[in-house]
């Protein structure tokens, strides 16, 4: 028998439910100073203090909508996201083509594969000092640094996806006639597109946690400073409601990320078990 | 038969694979064989006996070793669309719709827009694909795709089709159902065939002549003329007494085929 939608709705906020009474019990029980662990209602409370308009509504000075949106935690979430989607477009239309040169040519692999090879465990962290020495503060750093954090796994899936295509394709597309460019194009890059559609969704993660860490060292705005901001000021529901608007903004790239695979892959949908 | 009937003509024609550095395997050893336009020839074999290799070299997918290969006087160096190539396996593009992988060739050749729709329309009713159209080759039976494969050959009008155990992964009925369908085309288009199959049954089903091959080195072993009348009945009896001679020849093939294999795993042993 399915379940209900009931009973997997009840299923699905079971847990943290739980943790939530668990840390409510825990915070007024006065065991634990409020500073350390605020209570989550005080955490909800300054979560929507930190989405509302700063100032109270003026029709002179701005338009309602504007005014709307005028929120911090908006700003904040905007800083993020425009530096996440800036890096990892330079990233992955950096890798894109190099990988996909690297599957096709075993010289062009071998040109390239012991510097990318060198390069790859460095972890983007790493490259924080370097980026402020280059580019001083602001979001030029931050932004090199997401492209890095971006740019390898497209790479790797890249390389992976042109090297997995199966030969029958090329064969195939050879007998009908096509030159390098069609296999390339229209042969290699579709047939590779599960590989790098996979690569993108996991630079897409990294580069969300890279700009987190690049907020906190290089810029003053965005949702990583603010949370270390917060930490200056001992404001502890602050740093979790930062925090939490953190982890809605990654769910919301990852789903966005996962819908956009499946409707380029609709082709491919179970294609594995076949 | 003299140099001007043959349109396909393979002359002394070898095929070494090198395996790893002490190991060759002969796949093809002095072939000769013509084969005239218009004419259905079946390469028939246990597997191992080089006839998809054979097929392949006349794809222009590998070059051999030693001797030559023309067609039309033109030597073959590498693959080209006047050689149809259907695969056992389709070989579909999976991210294009059945439209989109009939029109594949044309579009390569810059076709203009409404002749390609044209001419896949037309295609799509031949092989009774139209309302697949939209479809990707995922959502399709395995007869329906070898259907949209063979469309995508024959969209580029290619004088020869070559053909890798086409039916070789579908159930009898299916098979059956497109051999039909494929004598229809063969007869109504004009086109050359060559056709590899494992399959007494298909070989005489299907071909004007049989070429039975030897397993390893592969060389031609007979070849067998179908001169049957057409819309044959493969069950009838003289199709029956074909298919007996034609299994004589291929089950000593199979048999030097398994007594390779119990060596080989008597050595591996």
């Amino acid at each position: 028998m399915k379940p209900s939608k009931l009973i997997r709705l009840l299923q699905g906020v079971l847990v943290p439910c739980l943790v939530l009474g668990l840390w409510h019990g825990l915070s007024s029980s006065g065991l634990v100073n409020p500073l350390i662990l605020p209570s989550p209602l005080a955490v909800a409370k300054r979560w929507f203090q930190y989405l509302s308009p700063y100032e109270p509504f003026d029709p002179a000075k701005s338009g309602y909508l504007v005014w709307l949106v005028s929120g911090e935690l908006l700003h904040d979430a905007y800083a993020s996201l425009h530096r996440v989607v800036s890096g990892f477009l330079i990233g992955a239309g950096l890798a894109l083509p190099l990988g996909l040169f690297m599957g096709a040519s075993d010289n062009v692999y071998k040109l390239f594969n012991p510097l990318v090879q060198v390069l790859r465990p460095i972890p983007p962290i790493a490259f924080i000092p370097l980026a402020i020495l280059w580019f001083g503060l602001g979001n030029p750093p931050a932004v090199f640094l997401i492209t890095i954090g971006a740019f390898f796994p497209v790479l790797m899936n890249t390389i992976a996806g042109v090297r997995h295509v199966d030969a029958i394709y090329i064969r195939a597309a050879e007998s009908l006639g096509a030159n390098q460019w069609a296999l390339f194009v229209r042969v290699m890059l579709p047939a590779a597109s599960p590989y790098i559609l996979a690569g993108a969704r996991i630079g897409m993660g990294t580069a969300f946690i890279v700009v987190i860490v690049a907020e906190m060292i290089a810029v003053n705005s965005g949702l990583g400073y603010r949370i270390l901001e917060a930490r200056e000021f001992f404001w502890s529901d602050k740093i979790i409601a930062g925090m939490i608007t953190i982890g809605l903004l990654g769910l919301a790239l990852d789903t966005g990320m996962s819908r956009l695979n499946d409707w380029l892959l609709k082709w491919h949908r179970g294609i594995e078990h076949r | 038969m003299s140099a001007a009937a043959s349109y396909i003509s393979i002359r002394d024609v070898s095929q070494v694979f090198r395996e790893d550095r002490h190991q060759e395997v002969v796949a093809l050893k002095n072939i000769d064989l013509d084969i005239r336009r218009g004419e259905f020839v079946c390469l028939l074999g246990p597997s191992g006996c080089g006839k998809s290799t054979l097929l392949n070299a006349i794809a222009g997918f590998t070059l051999p070793t030693t001797g030559r290969i023309a067609v039309d006087g033109q030597t073959v160096t590498a693959p080209g669309p006047d050689r149809g190539m259907v695969f056992q396996e389709y070989a579909l593009f999976p991210w294009m719709t059945v439209e989109k992988n009939i029109a594949f060739g044309l579009e390569i050749q810059k076709m203009p827009k409404p002749r390609i729709r044209e001419k896949v329309s037309a295609l799509l009713a031949m092989l009774q694909l139209t309302e697949f159209r939209d479809r990707y080759p995922r959502d399709l039976s395995g007869g329906m795709r070898q259907r949209v494969a063979i469309a995508r050959v024959l969209a580029l009008d290619a004088p020869i089709l070559l053909m890798d155990e086409p039916f070789g992964a579908l159930d009898a009925l299916t098979r059956r159902n497109l051999q039909d369908e494929l004598l229809r085309i063969w007869a109504e288009l004009k086109k050359t065939i060559v056709f590899v199959t494992h399959s007494i049954e298909e070989s005489v089903h299907l071909a004007d002549r049989v070429v039975v091959m030897t397993y390893r080195p592969g060389t031609i072993k007979r070849e067998v003329a179908i001169t049957l009348p057409r819309e044959r009945d493969p069950s009838s009896a003289e199709c029956n007494v074909l298919a007996k001679e034609l299994a004589q020849l291929v089950m000593e093939e199979q048999y030097r085929h398994n007594q390779d294999e119990i060596r080989a795993s008597a050595a591996a042993g």
